[in-house]
């Protein structure tokens, strides 16, 4: 489990090329993924809102999404006089780009099951089937996903303008208390895999290839999502909808507020690329929940050939999540700030904290070889330690009442 | 309603009709008493309806309709009385559609049709003349090439709801009824208002 095969005999013209090939590989499936997820959207909102949605370009409207970047590329290219010319330019990119190199620690294919390693054979050459498998993996999306905040972060303040400055200012507070739900939740899976790689941890989800009743159990309990116990899969996916500032977690482009948040001053092309890095990171997002707790592209193998069906797999699972998100920004309200704030810090982060504590504890059983009398002993002391720590919560909060309410009283 | 009762309404609608009609290709039915543009009748004669008395443009509230009376030429008369609409013009920018005229005309001759899709591309195309407005030998309003024409959509085209006209008859008394329509002949008087709503 030392990375990717293709770097075995070391580096040449023939592995450099499969490398320049599988980049734009990635590079063209995500885009063209942007295409049809912003078509997907738009029908799917349309569907549950009674009206039709997008039916001109196209058959079904599928080419609108090219005709609304073809018109983004030749609008008016404006810049506000106040904004910062370089950090203005710059910010579309710092968003495109972290999305994209998310998208590319993400295994898409290759047959895991039966002890197979996921690996296939390119012209000549065995490889995985994603651009990079860097022994750091999971911790590349978490850094990516900061940097994005950068590039919502730049744009708001470079514009020079009211609206993208509170935009933005919202963006970075709420992507910054989520990120730390977000990394519990992940911390919890790279702590049962044992590896931070993607591909050791889909590897690590895998069962048998087959479709038999015995083996769909199989698969379905050695994925994460119940081997972590639902809870970091569950914080998971709410911290990541709340990272892409989708619904109803926008507040950051709240078109009722902020007359669009942080991309206000953005027109032509560089508005699109804000809107391509948004749809862009809906989609890596729901590659990496899969990758993290629905086994990657595991799944059984029917009939045909091998290679095909993992990316059949992968590609339902990942649909699923769209589609999931969709859904959510049809039927939920926007959250409040104070809600928000208050989901983020007091819910899911002492949540996912606990949880990994707890799955932290039964590790270091399951390391130890402890027998029922060790487990109960560690429950009865964790047990000890949390009702002392909700006691002292309980006395400090009360405290704190007191003393507020006395402050009252003086001030008056 | 728990938490998961708004994601089941939702997910419900997409099986459910739509109500968004794709509009230029399918269009909705537009109501009997629907107001359009107007259209200047004549009598199966071919005889022009109106007689120039400007009553229309005296009560039209928008003042969008301008008329000159001229004397009838005696040899050759446009219509059957002493006087006929010289000049008839109508202003769409202004029109509201209101069917104030149709109610003023003492002789039927204005009444409303069903279009109103019109795409102007001049201000002078929003002034129908008289050329514009009289119907055609068949008792059809004139088609123009900025309005959007289907078939059927001539049908019913004069007729109009008759409230309060000053041509009333004793018979439409407390009805409903419908001016002649050339080509059509005359549509059976309805029941009022009140009667329809089951008061």
């Amino acid at each position: 489990m030392t990375g990717d095969p293709l770097f075995v005999d070391g580096l040449s013209w023939a592995v450099l090329a499969v490398v320049v090939v599988k980049v734009l590989l990635a590079f063209t499936i995500v885009l063209v993924g942007v295409i049809f997820m912003i078509w997907f959207e738009r029908k799917v909102i349309a569907d549950m809102q009674n009206r039709i949605g997008p039916n001109r370009a196209g058959p079904w409207g599928l080419l609108q999404t090219l005709a609304d970047g073809i018109k983004l590329i030749f609008k008016e290219d404006l810049r506000p006089q106040r904004s910062d010319p370089l950090v203005y330019r710059l910010a579309p990119y710092l968003s495109v780009a972290p999305a994209f190199l998310t998208f590319c620690v993400v295994p898409i294919g290759g047959v895991f099951a039966d002890g197979q390693d996921g690996s296939v054979t390119l012209f000549g050459h065995t490889t995985y089937l994603q651009v990079a498998d860097p022994p750091i993996g999971v911790l590349f999306v978490l850094a990516m996903s900061s940097v994005a905040v950068y590039g919502i972060m730049l744009a708001g303040w470079s514009s020079g303008s009211k609206y993208p400055l509170l935009g933005s200012v919202r963006a970075t507070a709420q992507m910054v208390s989520y990120e730390a739900a977000l990394g519990l939740s992940v911390a919890a899976v790279v702590l049962l895999t044992g590896s931070l790689s993607t591909h050791a941890i889909v590897a690590s989800q895998a069962g048998s290839s087959t479709w038999a009743i015995g083996d769909i159990a199989d698969w379905l309990t050695g994925w994460n999502v119940l081997r972590a116990g639902v809870v970091p899969f569950v914080v998971f996916c709410i911290a990541a909808t709340a990272e892409l500032n989708r619904p109803p977690f926008d507040l950051v482009e709240a078109e009722q507020e902020l007359v669009g948040g942080f991309n206000t001053e953005y027109s032509s092309i560089r508005f699109g690329m804000f809107y391509l890095a948004e749809f862009m990171s809906t989609i890596t997002l729901s590659a990496v929940i899969v990758t993290l707790f629905l086994g990657g592209p595991a799944g059984p193998l029917l009939f045909g050939p091998d290679w095909i069906w993992p990316l059949l797999w992968f590609t339902a699972k990942v649909l699923m999540f769209l589609f999931t998100f969709v859904w959510l920004r049809a039927t939920l309200p926007r959250f409040r700030y104070d809600q928000l704030m208050d989901l983020g810090w007091k819910g899911l982060i002492p949540l996912s904290l606990g949880w990994l504590l707890l799955l932290g504890g039964l590790q270091v059983g399951r390391d130890h070889q402890w027998g029922q009398a060790d487990f109960l002993l560690a429950a009865a002391g964790a047990g000890v330690t949390l009702s002392l720590a909700w006691s002292a919560i309980g006395l400090a909060s009360k405290v704190a009442a007191t003393r507020r309410a006395e402050g009252a009283e003086v001030a008056h | 309603m728990g938490y998961f009762g708004g994601f089941r309404i939702t997910f419900r609608q997409i099986f459910g009709r739509r109500i968004t009609q794709p509009y230029p290709a399918v269009k909705t039915e537009k109501h009997e008493r629907n107001h359009g543009r107007h259209v200047l009748n004549r009598y199966e004669d071919g005889m022009e309806k109106c007689i120039g008395c400007e009553l229309c443009a005296g009560v039209c509230p928008a003042r969008c309709i301008y008329v000159r009376g001229a004397d009838n030429p005696p040899d050759a008369p446009v219509s059957p009385g002493e006087r006929f609409g010289f000049v008839y013009e109508i202003n769409y920018l202004r029109c509201i559609h209101c069917d104030l005229c149709v109610e003023a005309c003492p002789t039927e001759a204005i009444t409303e049709s069903k279009l109103f899709e019109f795409s102007f591309t001049d201000r002078s195309q929003a002034i129908y003349t008289k050329a514009e407005l009289v119907v055609d030998d068949e008792g059809q309003p004139r088609r123009l090439a900025w309005e959007d024409w289907r078939d059927g959509e001539d049908l019913l085209t004069s007729g109009w709801m008759r409230a309060t006209a000053p041509s009333g008859a004793a018979d439409r008394e407390g009805k409903a009824a419908w001016s002649a329509e050339l080509g059509h002949g005359v549509r059976a008087p309805e029941p009022g208002q009140p009667e329809r709503d089951g008061r």
